[in-house]
């Protein structure tokens, strides 16, 4: 037996789903689905969504957090997630890489936000070794001050889901549908979103980015490609689904809560 | 460090019991009861109060949200009913007894900080009815609770 096979018998298993241009709402319904009803650990990554859509954590309020009148003239959907976190615009250029683990098979990292956090952080590290300027500012992925990746955890009993939305590119009309959240990093420093983020794209190759995070996990895990048709199969049981779109009477309501404060 | 020892001897007073000193570690109450998924309940009668340790409040960061089910939802010892939200995670909380909740802490959707500033006393989560008083058996008391919360930090 080979030594590199010797190894990947220490690591623990992760089922490695690769999709591409699946829309939004379905690959975070298939994650909360795998955290809750899988016992196994799993890296989804998503090369793009569909269409523009806007995506809020779990106690998101849209008056708070998006320009309601041209998101509903333009019908750009809205979807609230199950993990925590800040609201983000997403595209067909977003990249996306989620980890659900067992905290067993990550024994040295703690069930609780910043551990979660900060493992992320290093396991990205190696993805951008000889990138200037990565690190993992307060709660993102960033160039020197300017952030290009979000990130957003939920933390079961025994099991963590961390992901990532990473902005490739970005259109700054969607941005406009953004508002200025209450919450935000220190780092920000009062800059409005075009003056805070930036594009991944203007420092690595897309299929390179990808490539080094699939080896970068398969650092730690010993991967196994799961196709999405088999999904079944690992996922049994029945769980309380929370991630979902916004409706229109909902956002109307945002829209008309909007109104009366202005 | 002398202000946590103030509060949590304050806390002990109000609720008439005793406080175990642990240091430069976390706050555990004597009298209460503990999960292993580091939520408290105080049993009074055939009625549980919840809320989620010191331990666990410190290592989830300033919550910011706090998801609460209704009154009549019914909770299962070890499973959840709700969850907090702190830094950009949304944390389960698992029931540590089974019953029926009777009332929920309305103070946390204005003011979700209380789960930190007050883990045992504003900070309280549910008041559930209990169905099966002999579940809390099962929990750990103070003295356990604190050797796991060690034996937890320790191992990272």
């Amino acid at each position: 037996m080979s030594l590199s096979r010797v190894k990947d018998l220490r690591l623990p298993l992760m089922n490695l789903v690769r999709l591409k241009g699946t829309p939004i709402l379905e690959q975070l319904h298939l994650e909360e689905r795998l955290l809750r009803t899988s016992s196994d650990n799993w890296c989804i990554v998503n090369d793009g969504t569909n269409v523009p859509t806007i995506v809020m954590g779990m106690s998101g309020k849209p008056c708070q957090l998006i320009e309601v009148r041209p998101v509903m003239e333009d019908r750009i959907p809205v979807i609230k997630r199950f993990t925590g976190g800040g609201t983000v615009i997403v595209d067909k250029s977003t990249l996306f890489v989620s980890l659900i683990c067992n905290k067993d098979d990550v024994p040295n990292v703690q069930p609780y936000p910043r551990s979660v956090m900060a493992w992320s952080g290093s396991l990205y590290g190696e993805v951008f070794k000889g990138v200037n300027g990565f690190q993992l500012r307060e709660n993102d992925y960033v160039f020197g001050d300017r952030k290009f990746g979000g990130n957003a955890q939920s933390i079961i009993k025994s099991r963590w889901i961390h992901h990532t939305s990473f902005l490739w590119d970005y259109d700054v009309r969607n941005m406009a549908y953004l508002k200025l959240p209450s919450r935000v990093p220190q780092y920000r420093l009062e800059r409005d979103h075009t003056e805070f983020v930036c594009r991944m794209k203007d420092y690595i190759e897309r299929s390179d980015f990808i490539e080094k995070t699939v080896k970068a996990v398969g650092n730690q895990f010993t991967l196994k490609q799961v196709n999405l048709e088999d999904i079944d199969s690992y996922a049994k049981g029945g769980y309380l689904k929370t991630t979902r779109l916004l409706t229109m009477e909902e956002l109307e309501e945002a829209m008309a809560g909007t109104t009366q404060n202005a | 460090m002398a202000c946590r020892l103030l509060w949590a001897s304050r806390v002990a007073s109000h609720l008439r019991i005793s406080v175990a000193q642990r240091g430069f570690s976390s706050v555990v109450l004597k009298d209460l009861k503990y999960a292993d998924s580091h939520e408290w309940v105080k049993i009074d009668g055939n009625k549980a109060t919840f809320g989620i340790t010191d331990h666990a409040q410190d290592h989830l960061g300033d919550v910011v949200y706090v998801e609460l089910p209704d009154v009549g939802h019914s909770v299962s010892q070890g499973k959840s009913f709700g969850a907090v939200e702190s830094v950009k995670a949304t944390s389960d909380i698992n029931s540590p007894v089974s019953g029926t909740v009777v009332e929920v802490n309305e103070e946390l959707t204005e003011s979700p900080g209380l789960v930190n500033s007050s883990p045992y006393e504003q900070g309280w989560i549910i008041k559930v009815e209990l169905s099966d008083a002999g579940e809390a058996e099962k929990l750990m008391d103070s003295d356990k609770y604190s050797k796991f919360c060690e034996e937890e930090d320790a191992k990272h």
